[in-house]
């Protein structure tokens, strides 16, 4: 097949969701939803006093990673509460399926982090003192979580006890990501500039590049499954 | 039936040199003879994922039963083999440096490695038919292999982050490591392997019953 017309195919299915999703907007509510809510448990808690930069980094990043637990495997198990996946099958190759599903996820945790991001730096009375780095960790970060979480998501959508069990998957997966997101968000909080993340950064970036190239060869297993 | 009582015996001559005849550690001391159990079993443990990954491979080609079967066996083992690193070591580590637990590279290695067995085993009894687990759980076990080397080798070297594993010490103390500890190390390494490989052998003897008996009841 022709790459030009994979990657309109992989357009066409992330415009399909994405347009499902903005009629529903169901991803969006319960990721945000869930975000906000533990955000502000977590601020009330402390509220008089403000964290140190390590703690602040980890609970971003709790933050982030539970509230994606929650809706980024509902692109795939969706297809399958619907049976429309037999009708995806049909009209895509499964690579196309897997990188719109993909780009799909990347933007909703995208969007959410529009959101909780912002309330975070207010909430939690973060003094941000290296933009740079901050928004590179999240970016970085985020591409990796949802380059690892997509094949996880398509192999749940297949078993029985869907929410639980996703998170229980993903974890190991994404643990490597989350330290280096982790590590970057406290070096940004800590006032360190790029230069003192070097290391995490092409690490990330190697990993992100690592498991989408295996996750998209071993995608085909789980879809024609 | 031979191999089993050579393995029983060569297993017992190696506890009983490792605390009689090898000698303590010069700077350790008895708690040295850990690594004639710790590091054994941490190999098998790290061996059994990774021949867990190759059969998930190899049903991913063959589409064999028998393959997906094997590969359940060895997560199985590496599971039983990797609370025992994890158990020694915490001893180890509360000898030595204070504390059971302080998420060294090491430790949050042995601990991922774990969490991937636990899903491993989580995801195939979340399936009941047997094809759709054979091939879902080959794929999980292969994306989570690929994330052990980098936690083993890429995580402890980002600058910043001390080990208080003694792996450096040893490996480049290895030459003048005593001989005598040195052979009942290496004997107790080939133990251990042998006593996985036979308890391999063993579930999968059971295996093949199972198998045969379903096929036998589908001719019927």
């Amino acid at each position: 097949m022709k790459s030009s017309s994979l990657a309109a195919k992989a357009f066409a299915i992330f415009a399909k969701d994405l347009r499902s999703e903005v009629r529903t907007r169901y991803g969006v509510g319960s990721v945000a939803l869930f975000a906000v809510t533990s955000l502000v448990v977590a601020s009330f808690a402390v509220s008089p006093y403000a964290l140190e930069s390590d703690a602040q980094s980890a609970f971003l990043w709790v933050v982030l990673f539970f509230s994606s637990m929650s809706g980024l495997s509902r692109s795939f198990v969706k297809e399958e509460e619907t049976r429309t996946s037999l009708a995806l099958k049909l009209s895509a190759p499964p690579l196309a399926v897997f990188y719109g599903k993909m780009a799909f996820n990347l933007t909703l945790m995208i969007a959410v982090e529009l959101i909780v991001v912002p309330m975070f730096l207010l909430f939690m009375d973060v003094s941000l003192k290296s933009y740079g780095l901050f928004i590179v960790a999240i970016v970085l970060g985020t591409a990796y979580m949802s380059a690892a979480t997509t094949i996880v998501a398509a192999i749940i959508s297949k078993a029985n006890s869907k929410g639980t069990l996703f998170a229980v998957l993903s974890f190991p997966v994404t643990m490597p990501g989350l330290i280096m997101a982790v590590r970057m968000t406290n070096s940004a909080l800590a006032g360190l500039g790029m230069s003192s993340s070097v290391s995490e950064i092409s690490g990330i970036i190697a990993f992100t590049v690592m498991i989408t190239v295996l996750s998209s060869m071993l995608f085909e297993f789980v879809w024609n499954d | 039936m031979f191999i089993k009582y050579l393995l029983g015996i060569w297993m017992g001559a190696v506890c009983l040199a490792a605390f009689v005849w090898a000698p303590a550690d010069a700077t350790l001391g008895e708690i040295s003879r850990i690594i004639f159990f710790h590091i054994p079993t941490a190999w098998v443990s790290v061996l059994g994922f990774l021949a867990c990954m190759v059969y998930g491979v190899r049903y991913l080609r063959s589409r064999d039963e028998k393959d997906d079967a094997a590969a359940a066996v060895w997560a199985e083992i590496g599971l039983l083999f990797i609370v025992v690193a994890t158990v020694s070591g915490a001893i180890f580590a509360k000898a030595t440096w204070g504390a059971y637990w302080s998420w060294d590279p090491r430790q949050t290695s042995i601990f991922v490695l774990f969490l991937i067995y636990m899903a491993y085993i989580a995801l195939r009894s979340a399936i009941d038919d047997p094809e759709r687990r054979a091939s879902l759980s080959s794929v999980y076990s292969i994306i989570a292999f690929v994330t052990v080397p980098l936690l083993v080798f890429v995580i402890p070297r980002l600058p910043g982050i001390q080990g208080l594993h003694p792996n450096e010490a040893i490996i480049s103390n290895k030459l003048n490591m005593d001989l005598k500890m040195l052979a009942v190390f290496i004997a107790s390494l080939v133990g251990f392997t042998g006593v996985s490989l036979w308890m391999f052998g063993l579930k999968m003897r059971f295996v093949a019953l199972r198998l045969s008996d379903k096929a036998e009841a589908k001719e019927v």
